[in-house]
């Protein structure tokens, strides 16, 4: 157990920045999601704790040890790849025993360790098994056990999931949370996934354009964003732009808005979140017509139509007969939300909004 | 209809391949010294005659000791430099590329034709014998063997990715460690498949060692091509029966180890 520090970590390739001063601490024990678009520097990061990029500048600890020149086989760094890269010529066991091996563990060790490490993640009498024999999961399994056997300081995981369909995806997610809380593994997770971040992570660091934009618990950046970016990178939300009248109040053109404080005459875009939009056929704040109704199952969304935009409500969708699900194209709506709700951000993007 | 035609248009090819082949070994049963049709008969006795005929017998081991040589070096300069091409950064690195595979793009009597003269001039400055000795022709083959197990190596290292590596690396493996255990195994259909068609290469080559074979040294080629100075018989169809049908074999062995046709395709 070991914790992992960067400390202005930064990465250019002539004159395009990959990853921009980077700061992150990890703690010993927690799960650190890297959570960003394409390109947005995340997997850059990853690979220069693991050792395959040499940082531009900046330095990175394992444990208190500045490994920023070290090279990837001298760094206590335990991986897990985006496509597994399993060594296709040796079976399950040889694959789960090479980091034993280049540790020189004595044979009778390395088998015990093998064996306990197949059977933590449940994959025990396959040791024998070719890896072409084994199914995407199954492969996906000995990846795991593969980075774990080491017993690495840092587990740095780069999108495992991304292979995996999306039943199995979900239970993966259960089952390297719950293995990496048992073990107590320091680890840094790299995954273009909100979902996958917002359930997995103790802290997420949202990263668009090489630059950190935000870093933080899931409920924090979810529902205290610091920017546009993180705002609609997380989740879905309306934005609404105006200018604040007074604290609390929110002029968009025509109508005032609720929205948690601000300093009167400042120009700023609110985001609201669409399950925290009230909506009511008689009475609110927002008058609208129903423009379209997608039903999800679980949830229902309705796009409304106001005077300040169209608005994404969302609610579990109410039972048959309710009046919401009588709602239909064109009936007038009132919406209406709480100050809490409309959180004022500026109005610039700091880079696109989704 | 389509299939039919997609079907025919196949087995021309096929036809237009192995009808040469097969033509050459049924000639070398023709019981007559000029080739004529339909035959008068068939005979073993053009593969006596072959046998009789010391030369071929000489040539043939020398063709072997030399392709298995030049195969051998130019299968390990030619990983090593694949290597590099395919996983390194540096500079001249597209240039050395190109330059590997050049001598494939200059025709064989060109390039001998240059050896030759590059040799009288290094014989001139150093005083050391290369035209018409072993190791000279040992070089000179090494040219044709580099760019065929550059290219297969380069396209199965490319296939698969530097990902197995790194894993390799990240779990304590150094970077010899990492080549021998990992990155060797895997393109090792490329190596096998970059000795055959070296050997290949260099055991059926005329061009090249006709102007570099010293005398009593020459390689099975120069032989038939001597032979036919003086005769057209088919004992020279019995020679490359044989032949067509020992690298046959060869090949059919390799493919038993390693698929071949995924190699090169």
């Amino acid at each position: 157990m070991t914790r992992l520090v960067l400390e202005g970590l930064r990465k250019t390739y002539g004159p395009t920045v990959a990853v921009d001063r980077v700061d992150l601490e990890v703690a010993e024990g927690e799960l650190v999601a890297l959570l960003g678009p394409s390109g947005c520097g995340k997997t850059t990061t990853l690979r220069m704790v693991a050792g395959f990029i040499a940082p531009t500048a900046g330095r990175i600890f394992i444990g208190g040890t500045d490994v920023s020149r070290a090279p990837p086989y001298a760094r206590d760094t335990g991986m897990v790849f985006q496509g597994y890269a399993l060594f296709p010529h040796m079976t399950v066991a040889e694959n789960v025993g090479f980091g034993l091996e280049m540790r020189r563990v004595a044979k009778a060790e390395r088998e015990a360790r093998i064996a306990e490490a197949l059977r933590l993640v449940r994959l025990d009498g396959y040791a024998e098994r070719r890896i072409a024999q084994m199914s995407g999961g199954q492969q996906q399994r000995v990846a795991l056990a593969r980075a774990l056997v080491v017993n690495p300081g840092v587990f740095l995981l780069d999108e495992p999931l991304s292979n995996l369909d999306a039943r199995l995806r979900a239970e993966v997610r259960v089952e390297i949370r719950a293995l990496q809380q048992r073990l107590g593994l320091t680890t840094l997770f790299v995954t273009h996934d909100q979902e996958e971040a917002l359930t997995m992570a103790d802290r997420m660091v949202v990263m668009n354009h090489g630059r950190v934009c935000q870093i933080g618990p899931p409920e924090e950046l979810y529902e205290r964003p610091a920017d546009l970016f993180v705002a609609g990178f997380l989740g879905r939300c309306n934005v609404f732009r105006g200018t604040v009248e007074t604290p609390g109040t929110l002029r968009a053109g025509a109508i005032a808005l609720p929205c948690d404080g601000g300093v009167p005459g400042q120009t700023a875009a609110m985001v609201v979140r669409p399950e925290r939009v009230g909506i009511d056929p008689e009475a609110g704040l927002l008058p609208g017509r129903i423009g379209m109704t997608t039903y999800l199952g679980g949830l229902t969304d309705w796009h409304v139509e106001t005077d300040a935009g169209t608005v994404l409500v969302t609610r579990p969708t109410p039972p048959p007969g309710d009046r919401l699900r009588r709602l239909a194209p064109g009936d007038i709506v009132h919406l209406d939300w709480a100050g809490t709700a409309g959180r004022l951000l500026s109005p610039e993007p700091n880079g696109e909004l989704a | 209809m389509r299939a039919v035609m997609w079907r025919g248009g196949v087995g021309a090819v096929f036809a237009a391949v192995l009808l040469p082949m097969v033509a050459v070994m049924w000639l070398s049963f023709f019981d007559q010294e000029v080739i004529s049709f339909p035959p008068e008969g068939y005979t073993w006795r053009w593969y006596v005659n072959a046998w009789e005929k010391k030369q071929f017998a000489r040539g043939f081991v020398n063709s072997l000791q030399l392709a298995l040589v030049a195969a051998g070096l130019g299968v390990f300069v030619g990983t090593a430099a694949a290597y590099a091409l395919v996983r390194a950064e540096f500079p001249g690195k597209a240039f050395l590329g190109t330059l590997l595979l050049s001598p494939l793009a200059v025709p064989g009597v060109v390039l001998g034709t240059a050896l030759y003269v590059f040799f009288v001039e290094v014989e001139n400055a150093i005083d050391i014998d290369i035209r018409a000795t072993l190791p000279g022709l040992i070089a000179a083959h090494v040219l044709l063997t580099v760019p065929w197990t550059v290219r297969l190596v380069a396209a199965s290292l490319q296939g698969i990715g530097p990902a197995a590596e790194e894993a390799a690396a990240n779990l304590g493996a150094r970077p010899w460690t990492v080549f021998r255990r990992i990155t060797l195994p895997m393109m090792r259909s490329g190596v096998v498949a970059g000795a055959l068609f070296s050997f290949i290469q260099s055991f059926e080559n005329l061009e090249l060692s006709l102007l570099l074979v010293g005398p009593g040294r020459s390689t099975l080629p120069v032989e038939m091509l001597n032979y036919l100075e003086f005769r057209i018989d088919p004992t020279l169809a019995a020679v490359a029966t044989i032949q067509i049908v020992l690298i046959g074999a060869l090949m059919l062995v390799t493919d038993r180890y390693v698929n071949l046709s995924r190699v090169v395709s």
